[in-house]
């Protein structure tokens, strides 16, 4: 149901919509997102990806700190970072 | 008071707070029991803030502010706010009856995080037909406005049956026209005033064939701008819902009074006794409670559930509907097609299609009328 629609670019800056909440839950000792209506548990990597989204760093400067991080070639960082991200903007987690 | 064996517990996720049984709407398939609860019985805001700091102790993310209707309750920008201090994630189902700026502002600045509006119909008769109050659409409509100049995310609750499924296309245009992020299209469940009113109210097949192509239709049109959740009615269903995820699983509802309940609908059980706020801690009553554990797990159940492979995905379905419909509590919910029961829908769905009955609307039971004799 994606197509057709203009897909996330690399110089896109991505913040956490309004009255979206990532947060760490001391019960469950996890990492969680409150949306409306939602609740998402991320998995280990998403974590890594969304702790970098601050409002500044845009989608390119997110892979190159990840590429340095795990050792990776660029390219394969893009291929999770992108797909996933696009798939919250499109949740209405993530807004560009 | 012990729990069954190998039956391991989590934390719930969401808390159902009903502030009240008052509502200034008598729509004819309100979840609330049949014996509507009177202000005086209502929990005072000191309790309820006691409450809200021991569902965020004991693990709740989520608390869904319901009723009745909140907004009666001349506390609630104190509750949100507590809530909000607490740690919880505040969400306000509401008719949007009597909202106004001044009130909305107050709870933005409490720390409300989301608005669920509910909506009967698109035509503005029907709707306050439906909703049993002159004039209700129209206050709908302000509402919405309010809520989406206060930057709040709004969703649309809209619950659809046999008397407003044709203008279901209406129904999610008016949506996307009054700003929403999402739109709930909830079936009726038949539980209280709605299994009273099930012959007014259960689609047809056809109804429901339609409604399903145009949720389907409109998800792939909106896509990015309105996200549609459906909800499909038991009656024609074949494998039963998961209800609530399973009792005591995820979910507990309050009630105005300070029942502690594993769903909204449990006191209909009967020979189940349910611990109040005043009895003991949320978490006492959660992890240790008898009436949390009865239904929990799978020890439970009896067949064709117990050898199911299906058993903890949809954990034999609904026990209050199973109740209501084979006064049993403990059998398989009769939506599933592998119940020896699952006859009993069938033979509603065509008394449904054969007289459209007058509404019995939601009311106090002093003023009721004679109930309908099915329930």
């Amino acid at each position: 149901m994606t197509a057709g629609r203009p897909s996330l670019e690399s110089s896109a800056v991505l913040s956490f919509a309004p009255h979206v909440r990532f947060r760490f839950d001391e019960t469950r000792q996890a990492w969680i997102i409150l949306a409306p209506e939602r609740l998402l548990l991320p998995d280990e990597q998403a974590i890594e990806i969304l702790r970098l989204i601050d409002g500044e760093r845009d989608v390119d400067a997110i892979i190159n700190v990840l590429a340095g991080r795990f050792d990776a070639p660029r390219d394969v960082i893009a291929g999770d970072v992108l797909p996933m991200l696009q798939d919250l903007v499109d949740k209405k987690v993530l807004r560009q | 008071m012990t729990m069954p064996a190998g039956v391991s517990v989590d934390p719930p996720l969401a808390l159902l707070a009903e502030l009240t049984h008052r509502c200034p709407l008598r729509c004819p398939y309100c979840s609330n029991p049949l014996d509507l609860q009177r202000s005086g019985a209502e929990l005072d805001t000191a309790t309820w803030c006691r409450v809200f700091t021991e569902a965020a102790a004991l693990g709740v993310l989520q608390v869904h502010f319901s009723g009745g209707e909140p907004l009666v309750r001349r506390d609630l920008v104190k509750l949100v706010g507590h809530a909000t201090e607490a740690g919880l994630y505040v969400n306000l189902i509401t008719s949007g009856i009597r909202l106004d700026a001044d009130r909305l502002g107050g709870l933005v600045e409490a720390g409300l995080e989301h608005v669920q509006l509910s909506l009967q119909d698109s035509e503005p008769s029907s709707g306050d037909r439906i909703a049993g109050l002159p004039g209700a659409q129209q206050a709908k409509r302000q509402a919405a406005a309010l809520i989406r100049a206060a930057g709040l995310p709004l969703t649309i609750n809209a619950v659809v049956h046999r008397q407003n499924l044709e203008r279901l296309e209406a129904i999610i245009e008016l949506a996307v026209q009054l700003g929403a992020e999402r739109l709930e299209v909830a079936h009726v469940q038949y539980y209280g005033w709605a299994l009273a009113n099930r012959t007014a109210l259960l689609p047809s097949r056809e109804q429901l064939d339609a409604a399903t192509a145009a949720v389907e239709t409109a998800r792939a049109q909106l896509a990015g701008r309105l996200v549609i959740d459906y909800v499909v009615p038991d009656y024609y269903a074949h494998r039963p819902k998961a209800c609530m995820g399973g009792w005591g699983r995820r979910f507990l509802n309050i009630t105005p009074s300070g029942k502690v309940l594993p769903c909204h609908a449990a006191e209909t059980l009967p020979d189940l006794r349910f611990p109040t706020v005043a009895d003991a801690s949320l978490t006492e009553i959660w992890y240790r409670s008898h009436a949390f554990a009865w239904f929990r797990g799978t020890a439970w159940m009896a067949e064709p559930c117990r050898s199911c492979e299906r058993r903890e995905i949809d954990w034999g379905g609904c026990r209050c509907q199973a109740f209501a419909l084979t006064g049993d509590a403990a059998r398989t919910d009769p939506a599933c097609s592998l119940s020896p029961d699952h006859a009993l829908l069938a033979d509603a769905r065509r008394e449904a299609t054969d007289a459209t009955p007058e509404f019995v609307y939601r009311q106090h039971s002093a003023l009721r009328q004679a109930p309908d004799p099915t329930i």
